[in-house]
C-alpha cells in the first residue's frame, strides 16, 4: 500500500514542481528524489513496516513476490531517471509533467502487482496504460510521434475493450471478480459446468493480455509505436511498462496453479503464441536497419522467452521472471540511453565507436552481450530460468530447443551492432557531448550485469532472505 | 587450492592487462603471467599434492565453484599451461594496434580453456566453455585477417548453436539427478533410460562435434584458422579443438554408454570420412595456413574414430596424441608465422630454397613435419601406434581406411616442407634472414619435448591411467 500512495502522490509532487521550478535539471533531481521515497517506502512494506495503511477490503493483496518486483521496477526507473533523465529535456518544454506522467505509470505497475481481484487489475492496466499514450505523442511537432501515439490508443482503447468484455462475461459467470472462486478453476480447465461464457471471457482477457505484451499475433501496434515515440520514452515503454504487464499476466494465469494446473490445452495455446512471437520478433529484427526499430522488434522477440514463465509454472517461473525482468530493463534501458545520444540510428551510426567513446563501446557491449544471453552476464541467468522451468515443467523439449535456436539468431542481429562498434571503421558522432557522469553511471550498470551473470544469487538472496 | 590457482592467475592478470597503457608492458606481463601459470602447471603434476577445490557458488540452483584434477586434466592443463608462453614468446616480435586488448583477451582464453579441463562440474563446466569462446570471438575479429568479420561470427555462431543445445542437454539431466545438482558424479550416477540417452547424447554431441570438428560440422574451421591472427591461430588449433576431445571422455561417453555404443558407428565414418577428405583437401592446398588447418581436421578425425571405437588402449594414445597433436601444431604454426613475417607471403608457390638462407629454421621444421607424420622417436607415433592399435581391434576395414590418411599426411607434410626449403630460390626468398633469436628458442623447445617424449613416452602413458574425477 505505501508504494500505491506514494507513487500517486510523487505524480501529483512532479506536476506541481514543473510550476514552482523553473531550472529544468532540478527538477530531475526532485524526480530522482521522490522515487528513492517510493523505493525506501516500498522496501520498508517488504520489511514488514507499513506506513500507510487502508483497508482495501480484499481487493488488494501484498505479497512478497509482488513487492520485490515493485523494488526491481523502481530501480530500473531510478537508472532508468539517472541515465536517460536529462535526454527528457529535448523532447519538449514539459520536463515535469513526463515525470509526473512516469510516476502515474508506476501507481499502476503496483496495482498490477498487487491486484486481488479482476476489478484492481482491470484498474492497474488503465491507470499503466493511459499515461503511456500522452508520454508516445508528447514530441507534439513529429508526425511520426502523433501517429504512433494514435494508434497506441486506438488499439489500446480496443483491447482494453475486449478486456472488459472478458471481465463481464466472467462476472456474469462466476458471480465475482475474485481470482479463488471454484468456477474460475472449472473454466480454465474445461468447458463443462461454468458454460460457455467463463471460458470465452477468459479467452478475450487472455487476448488483451497478450497485445499488452506485444505476443504474437496480437504484436502490431508495437514496432510502430516503439520506434515513433520519443526514444527516451520507447525505453521506458519497452522494459518497464512490458515487465510488469508480465507480471500482471503471470498473476493472473499462473499464479493460482495451485488450484488449477496447467492443462494440455492450455499449453498448446501457449506452444504456438511463443514460437509465434519467437519467429516474428526474431525474422523481422535481422533485416532491420535502424537500431531502433530492431530493438522494437528484439523486445518482442524478449517477450518470447518471457512467455515460457505462463507456459509452466513452477519454483523456477517466479525467480526467472524477476530475474529476467532486471536483466532485460537494465540492459535495455542502458543501450537506449546511449542510443538516444548518437547522431544516427542506423547501424553504420555505430561504426567505430569503440575508438571515440570507448566507455560508451564497452558497456553497449556488455549490454548486448546480456540481451543475447551470453554467460557471465545477467541475460543468461535469465534466459537460463526460463528454459529451466520449462523442462522442470516436463514441457515438451522441442519448444525449448526451438528457442535456444531463436536465441541463437538474435544473437546474430545484437551482434551486428558489436561488430559496428568494434570491427568497422567510421566517426561515430554523438549528438551531445559525454559527460563523465553517465559514463561512470553506465559503467556501474555494467558492472552490475556482469555481477548478476556470476552471482545471481545477488538479487534472488534478496528475495529469499 | 592449485587448481583455483591454474586458473585465477590467468583472470587477474587479464584483468590488469586492460589497464596497461603501455604495449611493451602488457606484452611482457602477459609473458611473466603465464610463465607463473606454467611453473603451477608443472607444480600440479606431482602425484601428491591436493588437487581438488569446491566452494559454494550458486545454492539456489545445486551448482558449486568445483574443480579437480585427475590424470586426463592434467595432461590437458599441461598442455594449455605450456601453449600460452610459449605462443607469446614466439610472436615477441609481432606488434598489435591496443596489445593491452589483445593479450588481456588471450589471457581471458586461458582461463576459460583451464576452467573446461578442470570443472568438474557441468554448469560451472558450460560457464568455462563459453568463456573461452567470448575472448576468442573478439581477438579474431579485431586482430584477424582481410575476411576476419563474416568468417569469425560464423565461427562463433556455429559454436553458440553448439553450446545452446549443450544447455538444454545439461538442463535436462540435472532435472533427472535426484538430488538436483550438477556436480559430475550426480550425473554419471544416473540410469538413464535408451530413449533418454538417445536424446541428451546428440544435445551434447553436436556441441563436442562442432568444436572438434568431425564432419560435416568442420566448415568454419579452416576459414577462421586463416583469418585468426597467427598468436590466436596457435591456441584454436593447438589447445581449443581439444575441449570437444576432452569433453567426449569427460562427459559424453561416461553419462551416455548406451547412446555411444548406438551411435559409435556413424560418428566413426564420419570422422573416417573427414580425415580423408581433409587431407585430400590439404595436398591441394597453396597456403601453409590453410594446408596445417586441414592436417589438424584429419588429426582430429582420427582421435575422435579411435574415442568411438572405445578400446582402452586406443583411449590411452588420444590421450597422449591431444597433447602431442597440440605441441605439433603449434611449432607448425610458429614456422608459418615466422615465414610470414619475414617473407610476407604463406604461399608455396612464391616461396623455394629457404634452407640455403635459413638452415636452422629448416631443420627444426623438418623435425616439426616428422611429427606431424607421426615418424618414430618423434612424441607423435607413439599416440599414433596405440590409436591404430585400437581402432584395428574394433574393426579392420575402418583402421585400413584411416591408415590411408597417414601415407596421405606424408603427402602433404613433406611436399610442404620440399616446396618451401629446397629446390630453387625464390624470388620472395632471396633476401631471407634466419630466424630471430626468441622463436629459435622456443622452436628449440618444442623439438627437445617432441623428441623427448618420443624416446621415452613413459611418463605419459603412466598419466592416462588416472581418469577419474
Amino acid at each position: 500500500m505505501n508504494a500505491i500512495i506514494l507513487s500517486a502522490l510523487c505524480g501529483v509532487v512532479m506536476m506541481f514542481s514543473g510550476i514552482l521550478l523553473k531550472n529544468k535539471s532540478a527538477i530531475k533531481y526532485v524526480a530522482i528524489a521522490a522515487l528513492l521515497v517510493l523505493i525506501l517506502g516500498n522496501f520498508l512494506q517488504f520489511y514488514g513496516v507499513y506506513t500507510i495503511d487502508i483497508d482495501s477490503k480484499g481487493l488488494l493483496a501484498f505479497d512478497r513476490t509482488g513487492l520485490f518486483f515493485n523494488t526491481i521496477i523502481f530501480v530500473a526507473t531510478l537508472v532508468y531517471f539517472i541515465l536517460s533523465g536529462s535526454d527528457m529535456e529535448r523532447v519538449g518544454p514539459d520536463v515535469a509533467e513526463y515525470f509526473a506522467l512516469i510516476f502515474f505509470v508506476l501507481c499502476g505497475v503496483t496495482v498490477l502487482t498487487s491486484f486481488n481481484g479482476l476489478l484492481m487489475f482491470f484498474i492497474g492496466i488503465e491507470i499503466l496504460s493511459i499515461p503511456l499514450y500522452i508520454l508516445t505523442g508528447s514530441d507534439k511537432k513529429n508526425l511520426k510521434s502523433n501517429e504512433a501515439s494514435l494508434k497506441y490508443f486506438l488499439m489500446g482503447s480496443f483491447s482494453t475493450g475486449i478486456l472488459l468484455m472478458g471481465i463481464t462475461l466472467i462476472y456474469g459467470a462466476t458471480g465475482s471478480f475474485g481470482l479463488q472462486s471454484t468456477t474460475m478453476k472449472s473454466a480454465i480447465t474445461g468447458f463443462s459446468s461454468a458454460g460457455i461464457l467463463a471460458p470465452v471471457g477468459l479467452v478475450l482477457l487472455f487476448i488483451s493480455m497478450c497485445f499488452k505484451v506485444s505476443a504474437a499475433p496480437f504484436h502490431f501496434w508495437a514496432p510502430d509505436v516503439y520506434d515513433g515515440a520519443p526514444s527516451v520514452f520507447t525505453s521506458f515503454m519497452a522494459t518497464i511498462v512490458k515487465a510488469a504487464g508480465f507480471f500482471a499476466f503471470i498473476k493472473l494465469f499462473a499464479a493460482k496453479s495451485a488450484d488449477f494446473g496447467p492443462g494440455p490445452a492450455w499449453q498448446l495455446i501457449l506452444y504456438i503464441i511463443i514460437v509465434a512471437t519467437l519467429l516474428i520478433g526474431n525474422i523481422t529484427a535481422v533485416f532491420q536497419q535502424s537500431v531502433k526499430r530492431m530493438l522494437a522488434y528484439s523486445s518482442i522477440a524478449q517477450a518470447g522467452f518471457m512467455l515460457f514463465a505462463l507456459y509452466s509454472t513452477n519454483e523456477f517461473t517466479k525467480d526467472g521472471i524477476l530475474l529476467y525482468t532486471a536483466a532485460y530493463s537494465f540492459a535495455t534501458i542502458g543501450i537506449f540511453s546511449i542510443l538516444t545520444k548518437m547522431e544516427d540510428y542506423s547501424l553504420d551510426g555505430f561504426n567505430g565507436l569503440s575508438k571515440s567513446q570507448p566507455v560508451l563501446a564497452f558497456t553497449n557491449t556488455v549490454f548486448f552481450l546480456s540481451l543475447s544471453g551470453i554467460p557471465l552476464t545477467a541475460g543468461f541467468f535469465a534466459k537460463y530460468y526460463m528454459l529451466a522451468s520449462a523442462i522442470k515443467g516436463g514441457g515438451s523439449l522441442s519448444l525449448v530447443i526451438i528457442a535456444v535456436l531463436f536465441a541463437a539468431v538474435s544473437v546474430y542481429y545484437y551482434f551486428k551492432v558489436i561488430q559496428a562498434i568494434y570491427f568497422k571503421e567510421g566517426v561515430a558522432a554523438t549528438n551531445t557531448p559525454i559527460t563523465s557522469n553517465f559514463k561512470v553511471a553506465l559503467i556501474v550498470l555494467a558492472a552490475i550485469i556482469i555481477i548478476l551473470g556470476i552471482y545471481p544469487t545477488a538479487l534472488l538472496g534478496f528475495y529469499y532472505f | 587450492m592449485i587448481p583455483l590457482l591454474l586458473i585465477l592467475i590467468p583472470v587477474v592478470s587479464a584483468i590488469l592487462t586492460f589497464f596497461l597503457k603501455n604495449g611493451n608492458a602488457a606484452k611482457n606481463w602477459a609473458l611473466i603471467a603465464s610463465t607463473a601459470t606454467l611453473i603451477f602447471g608443472l607444480y600440479a603434476l606431482c602425484p601428491a599434492c591436493k588437487l581438488t577445490f569446491d566452494a559454494a557458488w550458486l545454492p539456489l540452483l545445486g551448482s558449486r565453484f568445483s574443480l579437480s584434477l585427475d590424470g586426463l586434466s592434467k595432461m590437458l592443463v599441461l598442455l594449455t599451461a605450456i601453449s600460452f608462453p610459449v605462443v607469446f614468446a614466439s610472436t615477441y616480435n609481432n606488434d598489435y594496434k591496443q596489445s593491452n586488448a589483445f593479450y588481456g583477451l588471450m589471457l581471458l582464453t586461458q582461463a576459460g580453456l583451464m576452467g573446461v579441463f578442470l570443472a568438474s562440474d557441468c554448469l560451472l563446466f558450460y560457464f568455462f566453455w563459453e568463456l573461452a569462446l567470448i575472448p576468442v570471438y573478439f581477438l579474431c575479429s579485431i586482430w584477424g585477417g582481410e575476411k576476419r568479420i563474416a568468417v569469425t561470427f560464423k565461427f562463433f555462431v556455429y559454436t553458440f548453436v553448439g553450446s545452446l543445445l549443450m544447455l538444454i542437454g545439461i538442463l535436462y539431466l540435472y532435472f533427472l539427478t535426484p538430488d538436483h545438482s550438477f556436480a559430475i558424479k550426480s550425473f554419471y550416477a544416473l540410469k538413464l533410460s535408451a530413449s533418454q540417452q538417445n536424446v541428451a547424447f546428440w544435445l551434447f554431441f553436436i556441441a563436442f562435434a562442432i568444436k572438434m570438428p568431425i564432419f560435416p560440422l568442420h566448415t568454419w574451421q579452416p576459414d577462421a584458422y586463416e583469418q585468426s591472427p597467427t598468436a590466436v591461430t596457435m591456441i584454436l588449433s593447438g589447445v581449443m579443438v581439444k575441449m570437444g576431445i576432452y569433453a567426449v571422455i569427460r562427459w559424453l561417453i561416461p553419462i551416455f554408454p548406451l547412446a555411444t555404443v548406438k551411435y559409435a558407428d556413424i560418428i566413426i565414418i564420419a570422422s573416417v570420412i573427414g580425415m580423408i577428405y581433409a587431407s585430400l583437401i590439404a595436398i591441394r592446398q597453396d597456403d601453409v595456413k590453410r594446408l596445417v588447418a586441414y592436417s589438424s581436421i584429419a588429426h582430429i578425425g582420427l582421435m575422435s574414430a579411435v574415442l568411438f571405437s572405445l578400446k582402452t588402449i586406443g583411449w590411452n594414445g588420444v590421450m597422449i596424441q591431444m597433447f602431442n597433436h597440440g605441441i605439433n601444431v603449434i611449432g607448425l604454426w610458429i614456422v608459418a608465422d615466422a615465414i610470414e613475417q619475414k617473407l610476407g607471403t604463406r604461399k608455396f608457390s612464391e616461396l623455394g630454397g629457404l634452407a640455403q638462407k635459413a638452415p636452422v629454421l629448416a631443420i627444426l621444421l623438418v623435425v616439426l613435419a616428422f611429427a606431424n607424420v607421426a615418424l618414430p622417436l618423434t612424441n607423435a607415433f607413439v599416440g599414433e601406434f596405440l590409436m591404430f592399435n585400437g581402432l584395428f581391434q574394433y574393426n579392420f576395414w575402418i583402421a585400413g581406411v584411416a591408415g590411408i590418411s597417414i601415407i596421405l599426411g606424408a603427402v602433404y607434410t613433406l611436399n610442404m616442407v620440399q616446396k618451401i626449403f629446397y629446390g630453387q630460390l625464390a624470388p620472395a626468398t632471396q633476401n631471407a634472414l634466419e630466424i630471430n633469436g626468441n622463436v629459435q628458442f622456443v622452436l628449440i623447445i618444442l623439438v627437445v619435448v617432441i623428441i623427448g617424449f618420443g624416446v621415452y613416452p613413459q611418463p605419459m602413458i603412466d598419466l592416462t591411467k588416472h581418469i577419474h574425477p
